[in-house]
């Protein structure tokens, strides 16, 4: 782990970081690699490497019966920071 | 005057039947304690202003002849879960001011239940955290120390609890965060099956592993909760019903020990005696305990240290400026983003979302997160296959007693390794309970029990005989 590779990752999870606290990281992100990466080594029998499909089921339901239209619009819109009408607002992205 | 010292839910419910006092003297007496001691503690972000009115319509109730489970009961909420018109803050600036649009499934179970919803408790900054210093609103004390922390993730819950400012509050265990602080602390801590419980409106660190249980004083009392919590929700997929796990082998008083594991490196020599004393009272109460062996379990928290901060940074991608919450002005949108992150955030949710970002990076990805699920397979299959032969697995609940505030606060690692014994259960969606068993110079120690998958049953079982209920 480096700095660059720190401010990169943090630039990729939108997170404004100032150098001092990405040297810390640098160090503190080692050291959680050095322990946690013991999984690497660990030996895993060849059962378990395809389980995905038995284990995790989709729960799905009908695309149908929405409810009624504006029923909630007020409510989320109030906890918008920036709003015009019924629409939340944002700075212009292009 | 109530003594809420003595009483449980149980005791509670009796006195409130039988009009020995009612829901509003109940609340009456769980807002003066708070008032008297939290100042101190640091148990309550906020104590809500409707509290009374909330019992007067309980006692309402209570003269129509309504019986209900918690009906009347002052209970509280980690502030991580919402309740409509509330405040919500999950211990974060990024929320600071947010409403809650809408009652979480909890919160309208304990509505529905009678109980009276007094106030949100303090967190760990999104959970993250096993002391509750890391919320943005201060660090939580724990009762039996002022100079110690109180666990967490759900400090304030188990705070309020042993402080007895009131009878149970609901928490949430991703890692032990339910748990480690009911030890801390002193009280009872459930976490339940993976699914049982609906977290519809829970605040998600990550959502492969949390799973909402009460804290209490007694077993019986966190029953009775757990009773009016579970079930199946169509609000959360996750969640399973009462046949999913299908009820095989009869209870045989059968506990099984991980001794390689108990006797992990950093373990107290203080838990060491306190867990062989515990083990000696199973044993006079009519329970086998033998050593097992589980050669993978060891592994459990470095593979929750990968797919945690994974799964926390995917859904902490929502907190951006423009739906709710704390928004921070930059030149262009993609600043806004940036500033509203990185000053809503606090330290320890940085270093989470970015070492989630790392582990899940091209290139890393099947290093850590692969490796990581395949390791939480092998140790979901070992314990699954122990059950076969054992009711319940017994540990410590933590490696030591309560630490000293800012004594792990510099070092992330260290602080990790407090959920050592705790995460196992949520690697493997296990039911686990932790129950007070003694002091070590005033301060409290608990054990772990944990059971097969749906099976809580065991753990109010053998929760209650332990302590004589």
């Amino acid at each position: 782990m480096d700095k660059e590779k720190v401010l990169n990752l943090a630039k990729l999870a939108r997170i404004e970081v100032g150098d001092d606290e990405a040297e810390n990281l640098t160090r503190e992100f080692d050291a959680i690699l050095n322990y946690v990466g013991e999984v690497k080594s660990a030996k895993v029998s060849p059962l378990v490497l395809d389980f995905q499909g038995e284990t995790l089921i989709n729960v799905m339901r009908e695309d149908t019966n929405p409810h009624e239209s504006g029923l909630y619009t007020k409510k989320i819109l109030e906890q918008a920071p920036a709003r015009e009408g019924d629409y939340i607002k944002v700075k212009r992205i292009l | 005057m109530i003594n809420l010292e003595n009483l449980t839910i149980k005791k509670a419910r009796e006195n409130l039947k039988a009009k020995e006092f009612s829901a509003r003297e109940l609340t009456v007496a769980s807002l003066d304690a708070i008032k008297e001691k939290d100042g101190d503690i640091n148990a309550f972000l906020e104590v809500f202003d409707d509290a009374l009115e909330q019992a007067d319509d309980v006692d309402r109730k209570i003269k129509d002849g309504l019986d209900l489970p918690l009906l009347g009961i002052p209970i509280a909420i980690k502030d991580n879960m919402l309740m409509e018109g509330r405040r919500a803050t999950a211990g974060s600036k990024i929320l600071e001011g947010f409403i809650s649009p809408y009652d979480s499934t909890v919160v309208k179970k304990l509505k529905d239940a009678g109980a009276v919803i007094i106030g949100r408790t303090n967190m760990d900054e999104f959970a993250m955290g096993s002391s509750t210093e890391s919320s943005a609103y201060g660090a939580t004390k724990n009762p039996h120390d002022l100079s110690r922390v109180p666990g967490g993730s759900s400090g304030g819950a188990a705070a309020a609890v042993a402080a007895n400012f009131i009878l149970a509050v609901l928490g949430s265990d991703t890692g032990g965060s339910i748990r480690q602080p009911a030890a801390f602390c002193g009280v009872v801590g459930l976490k339940p099956t993976y699914g049982r419980v609906s977290r519809s409106g829970l605040i998600a660190l990550a959502s492969s592993l949390d799973q909402i249980g009460p804290l209490s004083k007694t077993v019986t009392d966190a029953e009775i909760i757990y009773d009016v919590l579970k079930g199946q929700d169509i609000m959360d997929s996750t969640t399973i019903f009462d046949n999913t796990y299908s009820i095989k082998k009869k209870f045989s008083q059968m506990i099984g020990v991980p001794r390689e594991f108990v006797e992990s490196e950093g373990v107290d020599e203080s838990v060491r005696k306190n867990f062989e004393e515990a083990i000696k009272k199973f044993e006079s109460l009519g329970y086998k305990v033998k050593d097992i062996k589980l050669p993978h379990i060891k592994y459990s928290l470095s593979s929750y240290y990968i797919i945690m901060p994974a799964e926390a940074s995917s859904n902490l991608a929502r907190f951006d400026g423009v739906k709710y919450g704390l928004h921070k002005d930059g030149k262009d949108v993609i600043e806004d983003y940036f500033k509203t992150r990185g000053e809503g955030f606090g330290r320890e949710v940085r270093r989470r979302i970015i070492l989630g970002a790392y582990v899940l990076s091209s290139g890393y990805y099947d290093e850590y997160y692969g490796s990581a699920l395949k390791m939480k397979k092998l140790i979901a299959d070992e314990l699954d296959e122990a059950f076969e032969k054992i009711d319940l697995i017994l540990t410590p609940t933590t490696p030591t007693p309560a630490f000293k505030l800012g004594e792990k606060m510099t070092d992330p690692l260290l602080m990790y390794l407090a959920d050592i014994f705790t995460v196992p259960a949520n690697i493997a969606g296990l039911p686990s309970i932790s129950i007070p068993s003694g002091l070590t110079d005033s301060l409290p120690l608990g054990i772990e029990l944990t059971a097969g998958l749906g099976r809580e049953d065991n753990l109010f079982t053998a929760g209650k005989e332990f302590l004589g209920e």
